[in-house]
């Protein structure tokens, strides 16, 4: 081999036999971005090519439609209702199950993660089977007049269910890493549980929590499957951003629904940034606490 | 100096467990478990034979066909490119990279509705790629080409975020030792880098199946909806349940249940695998 034949105690292995030569870079790099560009690139650039196809005045004018606002404000609220509440869920899960061992304790890890692997459609269809018209609780909420199917509550319940794992996923690996001698080091010195998470944890996973609670709001404000079946599809009521886009679609109204779904790729960006920001600091802040 | 030792025997010594699991515990019941019991018990007050019937209907078998088949495809694609973006993510310095390495998330953090739409307009026949596609004879959108783009779509990060962090623990000795014995690039890789990255390649690629087994929103768009040809088992629960059949709506939703939960079981062996491989080297 002619590589083998240049070793000598001051350079002993040329750098072209543990790197690739530059037309395989060139070809690696280069099928790198072809296949970027199909798959991220081009669907992103035609969205808001697409959203301004019809100039700017038309892509201002989809957000003035009472729908596509009363939309926007649908999507709004039930975020701001799931994402705190996955929030407090993923801090007592991510504290119970770093800070404590117990039996069953996989039995509960896996059922975070289920979310995670089974269809979001099934994630809609196990609640029409508890509160839809023919399920379980169908008939007593029905004589009571309470809507939970083809209403609000059940899409909230739909999107509790297909984002609960984030925060909870966020904060597992790092609390785990992080150990617990700061938390026991308080307990001696005389605080109380709430103390030392206040002032000791809290203080330790801020990025990761935030990394959560960011990954769970993108999802929450995306869902699609899971709260497509719970809706019941009705204008101006139980249409949040996802489901309005595909109304839209469907109606051959395509720069007002790309202008909508602009607004979603936008705040696909701006998550994706925080994420990684989120994702460098936690890195750190892992790496400081260690030390 | 082991500190992890020292501190699972005095675990218990910290406050709040009866508190946070118990909560986590009532708030998973209620979520999870109950609605989930509904899904068992629904089916099984359908009786076997109308269970039986519902999944083996010639319209819900094709729908398998499209969905596990054309995700296979899919997560293999997404094995072969992932793996050469991953490597490139991490041994390679250009500009522009940190942007394509925070760009790899995007499916996950894109509503699927949007990429549904987007890959539609990009591949319908009188748009972007789809005009250079139609003289050739290709048609993307409304076939089973389009499924798989969606389903390649869902896919990308998982691959290349589970080899990634094995290419970065890489030991670069390791190479440099095969290079001292001779082998060329080529040989290197395939004899030395590849069975120390296969274990993080296949639990990429299991990761990427399951999810486009079970993805509806991005699909529903570009698929066209065909019975027998393009249409996903997703969309066949929708269908039962607009037709108010709940039996059998949550048959085939036990079906892929279990096909999930067979997923979820290959992947966590293999991911023991990987930590097992990266353990010893």
């Amino acid at each position: 081999m002619a590589g083998v034949s240049t070793i000598n105690l001051h350079n002993p292995v040329p750098l072209s036999a543990t790197a690739e030569s530059s037309v395989a870079k060139t070809v690696l790099v280069g099928l790198t971005l072809v296949f970027f560009s199909l798959f991220l690139f081009l669907p992103l650039a035609v969205v808001f090519q697409e959203a301004f196809s019809k100039g700017g005045a038309a892509f201002f004018r989809a957000f003035g439609d009472p729908y596509t606002r009363h939309a926007i404000w649908l999507t709004l609220l039930v975020a701001a209702i799931a994402v705190p509440m996955n929030t407090i869920f993923g801090l007592a899960a991510a504290w119970s199950l770093t800070r404590f061992r117990f039996q069953g304790r996989w039995f509960l890890i896996t059922l975070i993660d289920l979310p995670l692997w089974v269809s979001p459609v099934i994630g809609g269809l196990i609640y029409v089977l508890v509160f839809g018209a023919k399920g379980w609780f169908g008939h007593w909420l029905m004589d009571r007049d309470i809507r939970i199917i083809f209403a609000v509550p059940g899409i909230v319940l739909a999107t509790v269910f297909v984002t609960f794992p984030f925060v909870a996923r966020g904060l597992i690996p790092l609390m785990e890493a992080q150990g617990i001698q700061e938390e026991e080091a308080a307990l001696t010195l005389g605080a109380n549980g709430w103390q030392i998470f206040l002032r000791v944890t809290l203080p330790k996973i801020k990025w990761g929590l935030l990394y959560g609670v960011i990954l769970c709001n993108a999802r929450a404000m995306g869902e699609f499957g899971a709260v497509s079946v719970v809706s019941g599809h009705i204008r101006g009521k139980t249409n949040t951003l996802p489901l309005h886009i595909e109304i839209l679609y469907n109606e051959y109204q395509f720069a007002a629904a790309f202008a909508v779904a602009s607004l979603l790729a936008l705040l696909a960006l701006i998550t994706l940034f925080l994420k990684t920001h989120a994702e460098w600091r936690a890195e750190r802040q892992l790496h400081e606490s260690s030390r | 100096m082991n500190p992890r030792s020292q501190t699972k025997c005095r675990r218990h010594a910290l406050p709040g467990l009866g508190l946070t699991l118990g909560f986590s515990v009532v708030y998973l019941s209620l979520i999870v478990l109950i609605p989930f019991s509904a899904l068992f018990l629904k089916t099984a007050s359908g009786g076997w034979s109308h269970f039986w019937e519902t999944i083996t209907s010639a319209r819900v078998v094709a729908s398998y066909a499209v969905s596990f088949g054309i995700s296979f495809i899919a997560a293999l694609v997404n094995g072969i490119f992932g793996v050469i973006a991953a490597w490139v993510l991490v041994r390679y310095r250009f500009p522009g990279r940190r942007v394509l390495d925070a760009l790899v998330d995007l499916p996950f953090a894109l509503p699927t509705a949007v990429a549904g739409i987007a890959l539609t307009a990009l591949y319908a026949p009188n748009h972007w790629i789809g005009k250079l596609l139609k003289p050739l004879g290709v048609e993307v959108a409304f076939t089973r080409i389009g499924i798989f783009m969606a389903l390649t779509f869902i896919g990308l990060p998982f691959v290349v975020r589970t080899v990634q962090p094995v290419i970065q623990d890489l030991a670069v000795e390791v190479e440099e030792a095969a290079a001292c014995l001779g082998a060329n690039r080529w040989d290197t890789f395939r004899r030395v880098i590849f069975p120390a990255l296969l274990p993080s390649i296949l639990t990429g690629i299991t990761l990427a199946y399951g999810r486009a087994v079970g993805e509806y929103g991005s699909v529903v768009f570009i698929s066209g909806n065909l019975p027998f040809k393009t249409e996903i088992t997703p969309l066949m629960i929708i269908t039962k349940l607009e037709q108010y059949d709940y039996t059998g709506a949550s048959a085939i939703g036990l079906v892929m249940l279990a096909a999930s939960f067979a997923i979820l079981i290959v992947s966590n062996g293999l991911q023991a695998w990987n930590s097992k491989r990266l353990g010893i080297s």
